[in-house]
């Protein structure tokens, strides 16, 4: 982190001016820093250790919430449906933005209008999104509803079996972010190098293997964000199965932010909550290192 | 709806000034397209087009839903239509729940937030991106660090701070809690540092201080940026769920249009087209913001999602 265009050093009293104003600058930003993310950080780490109901008394228990967390009958499954909705979610939802974007190529009529149009669920509100699923994945639904007059076939009731509740939870999530990674594609297809393009239509390169060898490898960097970006978001996801299935059935869709809140605002064991929060922010690190250790073997830099 | 983000045969690049320079391509270089190239363009405009209208059959879907009367939503075998045509529905979400308070909760809270995020994170990044002194780095760092922690972490404490505060129930909770994030700082203190220094030289030697310079010619040079910090900070404020669901209990009265929405389905349990009608009405306001910003849009994910240069 150099700065290039930093002015020579100035003499000591306009320097302490400068100083002092920058602080006045920063302010704002320091104080907020303080309250709403140091201050809860602290706190959040302190409650993990103690008894920390909504209301009454508040006691030290040690390490007892995180082993209490291991005993909770729907915490693990919380964490795998956590990382199973992310195992299918991520390359889903990266696969199928990228070959939009590739798709959406500067011959498409119309790029411009389809690009909204894949972007709008991405900003509407997702209980709406949720909700217009809901509906489809009825037993008497949309999607129920042509399977058994065009073929007459009888669809499970996709809501109330365990195994296709995950999987509805993960196609309703892909189609509804699939235009925001979508968009950084794009935004870095837009930017490759045009004298590179040319230089592999010169070689003979066309079509598929263009885009194999060509054009994924040089917006590597950008699918790398998009990944990370991806997967984080995906680790803390809440609203969708909330929605869509309660959790259910059972605990079968319940993933970990999920357990988080009943824990925290259902049951008013606060620690408890603190304590589950702790671990998803170690999931996060963990995958997002793993992430970074990874990107050598397939990640291109120009320099 | 004819819409272009990129016009199809030109690239626009940005430059630092927030101008846009348009670049057209030289097609005239390109060899003729032969009539496989043809066939093949063909198919990939049917492909795409295909593909785009399966992504809208669900939104179609529930838009004709909201129109049907209530007893044929699942009727056999589904149609577009139902005997009748029914505009009420959409009249009728805002008579069964207090749907204009979401709605104006919603502004209310999003347009705050977002003026709060755009002066924190402009003066905070013109301090680190442009100003010099002692620890400042060190300070930018332990910015960035907190990026790392999710909302997640935060809400179970900051409901307690709440508490503390005596605010849960009120705007404030919903504004300030999570107005302080670093992105928007780092988002400008990137966008700041780009802006040659020899503009703001002249300034200086006539004897402006910080606060002019900023002002006065940071800031209006960088418009497009703020413009699209604003777009997303919106969006994340209208769009936000968990903390509001958690921070506020009188839904009736400080319920945003998520909460407002979720609360609402549980209240119309089996008044599927009143739902429908409720989720697509939520829709429009984002939708229109989309379809006008749509060139900041892509810019700001051009600038946020590769490293805000």
């Amino acid at each position: 982190m150099t700065i290039t265009n930093a002015p020579k050093r100035r003499s000591g009293s306009l320097a302490k001016v400068e100083a002092r104003q920058a602080l006045g600058f920063a302010s704002p930003a320091l104080v907020g820093l303080a309250l709403f993310t140091i201050v809860p950080v602290v706190l959040s780490i302190v409650m993990s250790f103690f008894d920390w109901p909504t209301f009454g008394e508040r006691t030290f228990n040690g390490g007892a919430n995180y082993a209490r967390l291991f005993e909770d009958p729907n915490f693990l499954p919380a964490l795998r449906n956590t990382i199973v909705f992310t195992l299918l979610y991520v390359p889903l939802s990266v696969v199928f933005s990228l070959a939009l974007a590739i798709g959406l190529g500067p011959r498409i009529r119309g790029r411009g209008a389809l690009r909204v149009l894949f972007f709008i669920p991405v900003v509407t509100p997702m209980v709406a999104n949720v909700l217009v699923w809901k509906m489809l994945l009825q037993p008497q639904g949309l999607f129920n509803g042509l399977a058994q007059t065009w073929f007459g076939v009888e669809l499970p009731n996709f809501l109330a079996d365990k195994n296709w509740a995950m999987i509805m939870v993960v196609v309703m999530s892909v189609w509804q972010g699939i235009g925001y990674n979508m968009l950084i594609f794009s935004a870095a297809l837009e930017q490759l190098p045009e004298s590179v393009m040319e230089a592999a239509r010169i070689d003979g390169a066309r079509g598929f293997r263009m885009t194999w060898s060509i054009m994924v490898p040089m917006i590597s960097p950008a699918i790398f964000f998009a990944t990370i970006m991806t997967m984080i978001t995906s680790l803390q996801v809440f609203v969708q199965p909330q929605m869509l299935t309660g959790g259910g059935p059972g605990n079968a869709t319940q993933p970990l932010v999920m357990w988080i809140y009943n824990q925290g605002f259902k049951f008013q064991d606060l620690g408890l909550a603190a304590a589950g929060a702790w671990i998803l922010f170690a999931l996060i690190i963990t995958v997002t290192a793993i992430q970074f250790k990874a990107q050598k073997r397939w990640v291109h830099y120009e320099h | 709806m004819s819409i272009d983000v990129a016009e199809s045969d030109t690239r626009t690049l940005v430059t630092r000034d927030g101008e846009e320079h348009v670049e057209v391509e030289r097609r005239s270089g390109r060899a003729p397209m032969t009539p496989w190239e043809r066939v093949r363009l063909v198919l990939a405009h049917i492909t795409i087009y295909v593909a785009a209208l399966l992504f809208m059959l669900p939104l179609v879907y529930a838009f004709f839903s909201a129109l049907k009367p209530n007893g044929e939503m699942f009727a056999m075998p589904p149609s577009l239509f139902g005997s009748e045509i029914r505009w009420s529905n959409f009249a009728e979400v805002f008579e069964y729940g207090p749907f204009w308070t979401y709605i104006g909760n919603s502004l209310f809270t999003s347009v705050a937030g977002t003026l709060v995020v755009l002066v924190v994170s402009t003066t905070a990044g013109y301090a680190f991106g442009r100003l010099r002194w002692k620890g400042r780095d060190a300070v930018f760092v332990l910015f960035l660090a907190t990026l790392m922690v999710p909302a997640e972490v935060l809400v179970i404490p900051m409901f307690q701070v709440m508490q503390w505060f005596g605010w849960v129930d009120t705007y404030q909770a919903l504004i300030f809690p999570f107005a302080f994030g670093a992105f928007g700082t780092f988002l400008m203190r990137q966008f700041f540092r780009g802006i040659p220094y020899e503009l703001e030289e002249a300034a200086r030697v006539d004897g402006a201080g910080p606060v002019r310079t900023f002002l006065q010619i940071i800031l209006p040079l960088s418009k497009s940026a703020v413009a699209v910090l604003a777009v997303f900070t919106f969006l994340s404020f209208w769009n936000s769920y968990l903390w509001p669901l958690i921070v506020t209990v009188d839904y009736n009265n400080l319920g945003t249009l998520p909460v407002g929405l979720a609360s609402f389905s549980g209240l119309t349990g089996t008044r599927w087209d009143l739902q429908m009608a409720a989720s697509i009405i939520s829709m429009i306001p984002t939708t229109i913001l989309v379809i006008a910003l749509q060139k900041h849009l892509v810019k700001g994910i051009a600038m946020a999602g590769l490293g805000g240069r």
